[in-house]
């Protein structure tokens, strides 16, 4: 309706007042999530594809850097989130779970069981990547 | 259409402070959305300040004293005072509610911030234009559908089917759910949104109702019903504690059950 809103009147403002709560956060990330984990798959099936190729991963040095760990938290993140999220889209899709205050902590809890899983996973490769390096 | 910004006629200006008309203990600020269409340009905030102490509890008590004692020209739909009516729905500290029975003191921040529903149409001030939703609610055909004869008394259902009412008879239609709902914004001309959607599930299961089927076939649509992504503003916001996206997920359960 906005895009092409011809209205003389305003539109009333939306985004610029709203409190958030967290179940539309999740609701959001859900989306976010799902981009995210699409151009990563992507990018993974890139690096096994020319590993198959060459025999080498492209921007070795990149992945295994700081920077690459960020990215990596990021993709599980989104990966890791999208499945809870998932789940949760099929509890719902039997016609359970919809109160508010449930689905408000029940986000909290996606985000933050999300966090501590994707943390986890990147801290336990970037150990392993450092182990490997030193050669043990 | 997600577009995120406002459109140009439709950026909020500052507007003007209201000097204090008279000094209290417990003083209040009030920064409230107007839009005068006769002089034209875009909206902007003016901002109130209002003694708690001689000002009913209420957030419409502290429209009314703003009307009253500061700026008689401030323009909001009001009328019974109860909950009961919805014409005071708006959006009052981020969220949509009904200005009659949100207390002052339940609005969080130091300031409290009214605007008009969200992305609507703004016809003055706080009042909005809501043709469009309730043509939805028209396009609902909120009343009973019968093939049968009339019967000669009333139509009778059994006190276990007039219970499956229980939670969307009561919705007194004022658009705080549907004006809330981030699908309905960016497609609130396609997407019946959660208010019209909720009375389609209250008629589709009142057992005295013989349409079903032609209802549900009226939903059948990627826009109509399947905009709804189970974001929840609905739930969350309504002054009625009414459950929309239950109700609407219901109704994609029943084109679920049906196919």
């Amino acid at each position: 309706m906005s895009a092409s809103w011809k209205d003389p009147r305003p539109m009333s403002p939306h985004l610029q007042i709203w409190r958030w709560h967290p179940a539309m956060l999740s609701s959001i990330l859900h989306r976010a999530s799902a981009i995210i984990s699409y151009v990563a798959l992507f990018l993974v099936a890139i690096g096994v594809l020319s590993i198959a190729l060459t025999g080498r991963l492209p921007l070795e040095g990149l992945i295994y850097s700081p920077l690459g760990a960020v990215g990596l938290f990021v993709f599980l993140f989104a990966f890791i989130f999208m499945a809870f999220a998932q789940i949760r889209h099929n509890i719902w899709d039997r016609g359970h779970m919809f109160t508010a205050e449930l689905n408000n902590m029940l986000s909290y809890g996606m985000i933050l069981l999300a966090l501590v899983i994707a943390g986890y996973l990147t801290g336990s490769m970037a150990a392993w990547v450092q182990n490997a390096a030193a050669g043990g | 259409m997600v577009q995120l910004a406002l459109p140009k006629n439709s950026k909020v200006n500052k507007g003007k402070a209201w000097p204090v008309k008279d000094g209290g203990t417990r003083m209040k600020t009030f920064k409230i959305y107007r839009y005068d269409p006769e002089k034209g340009g875009n909206p902007y905030w003016d901002s109130y300040q209002i003694d708690l102490d001689n000002c009913g509890p209420m957030i419409l008590d502290a429209l009314f004293k703003i009307k009253n004692e500061i700026d008689p020209t401030l323009a909001f739909r009001r009328s019974c005072r109860e909950g009961v009516c919805g014409s005071c729905a708006m959006n009052i500290g981020g969220r949509n509610t009904l200005a009659c029975t949100k207390a002052i003191e339940d609005v969080a921040g130091k300031d409290i911030t009214i605007s008009p529903l969200p992305h609507m149409p703004v016809v003055r001030d706080l009042v909005p234009d809501l043709s469009q939703f309730y043509a939805q609610y028209a396009s609902i055909e909120p009343w009973l559908h019968t093939t049968e004869a009339e019967p000669q008394t009333e139509y009778t259902q059994s006190p276990e089917d007039r219970e499956k009412l229980d939670g969307y008879y009561e919705c007194i239609l004022c658009a705080s759910c549907s004006t809330s709902c981030p699908s309905y914004w960016w497609n609130g001309d396609r997407y019946l949104g959660p208010a019209a959607l909720l009375q389609a599930y209250r008629w589709l299961v009142d057992s005295r109702d013989q349409a079903k089927d032609e209802r549900l076939n009226a939903l059948e649509d990627p826009f109509k019903l399947y905009r709804c992504h189970t974001i929840m503003n609905c739930t969350n916001v309504c002054p009625k504690g009414l459950n929309p996206a239950k109700a609407i997920a219901d109704v994609k359960k029943m084109m679920v059950d049906r196919a």
